[in-house]
């Protein structure tokens, strides 16, 4: 439907097909926020909760949304057994179906929209969810973001090799859809995370080879250490890995001593495993809050980029909340899960009373403030890798960039550019011209620009932009998420709810005739005459 | 931050855009002394995210153009990935009809287009199908890296001793004696004998601090990136109401459909997101090419443009201040920069173009236009629109 007298070509007075409106959406069904959705039904609210897992195995394959490795076994390409697992293997779900909430689970939320100054062709907002056959938008009133975290990316060499993988996506394959198809893990880092993901592999009674950090001590709190001292677990202070062995995937991996910030010479030893668990740090998932502009703060202590908060967990955004991991991850978090499941109720709570209802009473914690620096303690990984591994080490495993190539500001190796005057364009280079901005770099080198939509690497570039501009990582702007913000088919993207009317007013560009009338037929005196709308064209752009 | 020492130079430029850096670039390899301002980082608007074709055969620019494309890697020192040919694929007789016009507009300017027959677009398309209605080869026009052919431009300039200035919003402009003297901004004030605005969408308002009246209304327009395929024969194919590429990294890149007219006071522009139009971007894209609608989609972008009333650029020299050029594209100008940054160049050099006239892109032809045009197009956003009611 087009209104009289406005641009049929814009999105002024355009329908956007919306499936339904609910009064509030929760995204991500981990503690926090099945917390805030049971929370929230129990308030009188109508809740639908979106949870991505099972996640489909194409995904996985793409280490989407973690950094699976390849470690996932046959079994998750069967979808039902694995909805079946996740239900079991997270009681909460079963609270939240009796509740009456519409739980959804393998549906993707790749973007959510609202009103802002240069998009105002949105009444309500909406959130973009979908499977692997179909996508449909959901309007709201309000939306608690609980999507968790990520894991940091680290590169050495091998790491492209499939048995490398994340601690998140090792404590999902193991816990949550036990289809581990590792043995014997190797983990890397010895916070929480570390302890967290070698506790869970023992459990289900896998090996775990060791764990490593380039600390010289083990950093995890007292309460996960028990059951890697039972196994006699063995740690390795002050190593990094040199290498990965194995041919096609991880056989092992070739630790190093590192003292003063180098490798010890002859001090490098083999560990025998098939699977090496980056558990370094886990990093929000800010993807959501990105796409729909809330402001977002640099915090080294709480896992890098993570929204601005009020009390209630409110983004900037008014209507638009954060909870659990993605709202800023700490050891402390990862190792009690009520301090999420607390986040998730106060922000539903919020919710609650914002659209009229009155919440149920819960005891609120006290807020916790984290002084463990962690980014700084990945920059310490960095700088070992850097220093066993060299420049040659690939940092961007999908569009195959190398350490060097990135800090050189080189173009991707398939333009063969052979031209001399590139040399002293590097980054250094670049940040006397200006701030180092990581999205100008990536669309010159193509590092995180690759189908994982730089879940891998971009903690990493911030971290080497920073070290070649010489410039605290603060000072590296967020390489932007954008939606979607899961890697979706084109076929189910597909809108089969599209409007007639958007069919009609489809032009290649602004429908506006004129632009495209040869020069020579142009006069002196404009054509636009106004009063009158222009009618569409297919005009070739 | 301060203005890392410079007091100005003999032409400043405003807007590092492809059409600003363009002219600051030909500006410079003649030996002129050339400041390049920007509020933020070079080719970072529009200039860096757009379809990247270079296929313009209605432009009064598009001979220069044609010329100019093929040299450009070379002149520049630089890459741009430019790539030659194009393929306007079409789905039923209406699209075909539409397309057809490139013949004539080809033809009178002495370059060749040949129809393809269905199983002729498939053979050249691979990620064609059956629905496939029939096509066009372009034996001129091509496509480049937005992005990459921005920053070319840039550093292209420096190395000719021109010098960028980032992270500078102009504030004022001091006209003294019928000229533009003086230009003002947050990181100092530089002193110039002749100026060119060629800042996207902020024209308008720069325009209007030397007097110039210049009508501009910016909309946002969105395109979507899939994962890498293998390379066809050709990347430069549209058609079915997109405009894009295959990159050579192998991505689809794509855009067209809604746009959303916009209005801000500020000099910042604001910032560019992404709606859910990419789903109905993704089923034309997959209409296009129904061997690749497995393929996934990997990011979105949007991007801010100007357009005058009837959507042709304005590059003229203006009387008063005599040392001022405004340059607009209107909504298309990656591909003619190469040509306009000419233009522009001998504009401020000679007071003249010398390769094409530009009197159907002068400004005087919007003499007289009612103060409430927009309102009148209805080129409105969508909240003001909806309040007029």
């Amino acid at each position: 439907m087009t209104r009289a007298g406005l641009d049929p070509n814009s999105t002024a007075g355009a329908d956007m097909p919306i499936e339904r409106h609910i009064q509030l959406a929760v995204v991500g069904a981990g503690p926090a926020g099945l917390a805030a959705a049971i929370a929230a039904a129990k308030a009188g609210i109508e809740v639908l909760l979106v949870d991505e897992n099972p996640v489909a195995q194409a995904l996985m394959g793409l280490d989407v949304p973690l950094h699976f490795g390849g470690r996932m076994n046959p079994a998750v390409q069967n979808k039902p057994r694995m909805v079946e697992r996740i239900v079991e293997t997270n009681p909460g779900l079963a609270e939240a179906f009796e509740l009456g909430i519409d739980v959804q689970l393998g549906v993707y939320a790749w973007g959510a929209f609202a009103k802002g100054p240069s998009l105002r062709s949105i009444a309500k907002p909406v959130l973009g969810l979908a499977d692997e056959e179909r996508s449909w938008l959901v309007s709201f009133d309000r939306l608690i973001l609980a999507t968790g975290a990520r894991d940091l990316g680290m590169s050495f060499a091998g790491w492209e090799k499939p048995g490398v993988m994340g601690a998140q996506a090792a404590l999902s394959l193991i816990e949550r859809y036990r289809a581990f198809d590792g043995r014997r893990l190797l983990v890397l880092g010895s916070g929480a995370l570390g302890m967290r993901v070698a506790g869970a592999a023992l459990e289900q009674g896998l090996e775990v080879a060791g764990v490593v950090d380039v600390v010289p001590d083990p950093l995890g709190p007292d309460v996960l250490r028990p059951p890697l001292s039972k196994a006699r677990v063995p740690f390795f202070g002050a190593h990094a890995v040199k290498q990965v062995l194995g041919k096609a995937e991880v056989e092992g991996v070739w630790l190093v001593r590192i003292a003063g910030g180098k490798p010890v010479a002859r001090s490098e030893r083999d560990i025998a495993c098939d699977t090496v668990v980056c558990a370094i740090g886990a990093v929000p998932n800010v993807e959501l809050m990105d796409v729909l502009g809330c402001r977002l703060v640099f915090d080294p202590k709480r896992g890098g980029h993570v929204p601005v908060l009020d009390a209630d967990g409110s983004t900037s955004v008014p209507c638009v909340y954060a909870v659990g991991d993605c709202a800023g991850i700490f050891d402390k978090k990862i190792g009690d899960p009520e301090m999420a499941i607390a986040e998730g109720r106060r922000a539903a709570a919020a919710a609650a009373w914002a659209l009229g209802a009155t919440p149920v009473e819960h005891e609120m914690s006290a807020a916790f403030a984290p002084t463990f620096d962690a980014f700084g303690h990945w920059r310490r990984w960095l700088d070992a890798e850097l220093a066993a591994g060299g420049m040659e080490v690939m940092v961007c495993q999908c569009e195959e960039v190398t350490r060097r190539e990135l800090v050189e500001l080189k173009p991707p190796r398939y333009l063969n550019w052979g031209g001399s005057q590139l040399k002293t364009r590097d980054v250094a280079a670049l940040a006397k011209d200006g701030p180092v901005n990581a999205d100008q770099v990536k669309r010159l080198t193509r590092a995180g620009m690759g189908t994982c939509q730089g879940r891998r690497c971009r903690e990493q570039i911030q971290m080497m932009l920073a070290m070649s501009a010489k410039v605290p990582p603060e000072q590296i702007p967020l390489a932007s998420y954008r939606a979607p913000v899961r890697p979706l088919p084109l076929s189910a993207l597909w809108p089969h709810d599209e409007t007639q009317a958007t069919r009609d007013n489809w032009d290649i560009w602004f429908g506006i005739p004129t632009q495209w009338t040869a020069y020579w037929e142009m006069g002196e005196t404009s054509p636009a005459v106004p009063g009158t709308v222009e009618s569409s064209a297919d005009s070739a752009k | 931050m301060s203005g890392n020492g410079i007091k100005g130079a003999s032409v400043v430029i405003i807007g590092g855009g492809v059409t600003g850096l363009s002219t600051g670039w030909w500006l410079a390899r003649n030996g002129v002394d050339v400041l390049v301002l920007d509020k933020g980082i070079v080719g970072w608007e529009a200039s860096g995210r757009n379809g990247g074709g270079c296929t313009h055969a209605y432009s009064p620019f598009f001979m220069e153009e044609q010329k100019l494309w093929p040299q450009m890697e070379e002149l520049l020192g630089y890459p741009t990935e430019y790539q030659r040919h194009r393929i306007r694929v079409t789905l039923d007789e209406t699209q075909f009809n539409r397309q057809a016009r490139i013949e004539r507009l080809a033809g009178k300017q002495g370059f060749k287009v040949e129809r393809l027959t269905p199983a002729e677009v498939r053979e050249l398309v691979p990620l064609c199908g059956d629905n496939v209605y029939g096509g066009f080869l372009l034996d001129f026009g091509g496509h480049a890296n937005p992005q990459r052919t921005s920053q070319a431009y840039a550093w292209a300039l420096q190395d000719h001793g021109g010098k960028i200035l980032q992270h500078a919003t102009v504030t004022g402009i001091t006209v003294r004696n019928g000229k533009a003297v003086e230009v003002v901004s947050d990181r100092g004030t530089f002193g110039c004998d002749s100026l060119v605005i060629a800042a996207g969408p902020q024209t308008a308002k720069l325009a209007a601090m030397v007097g110039a009246d210049l009508p501009l209304a910016p909309a946002r327009a969105e395109m979507i990136v899939t994962e890498p395929l293998p390379l066809m024969k050709h990347g430069g194919v549209d058609g079915n109401g997109l405009y894009g590429r295959q990159t050579l990294r192998g991505n689809l890149a794509y855009g067209g459909g809604p746009h959303e007219w916009l209005d801000w006071s500020e000099m910042a522009a604001p910032p560019r997101p992404t709606t859910p139009l990419l789903r109905h971007l993704s089923r034309r894209l997959a209409e296009l090419f129904p061997k690749a609608a497995h393929v996934r989609v990997i990011r979105s972008w949007a991007g801010i443009v100007e357009n005058t009333p009837d959507g042709r650029p304005v590059i003229d020299r203006l009387s008063d201040p005599g040392n001022v050029v405004l340059a607009t594209m209107s909504s298309v100008g990656f591909g003619l920069s190469p040509a306009s940054g000419r233009a522009i160049m001998e504009l401020v050099r000679h007071g003249r173009c010398l390769f094409a006239d530009l009197t159907p892109i002068s400004l005087k032809r919007f003499k007289g236009l009612p103060a409430d045009w927009r309102e009148r197009q209805g080129w409105l956003p969508p909240d003001a629109a909806l309040a007029g009611d």
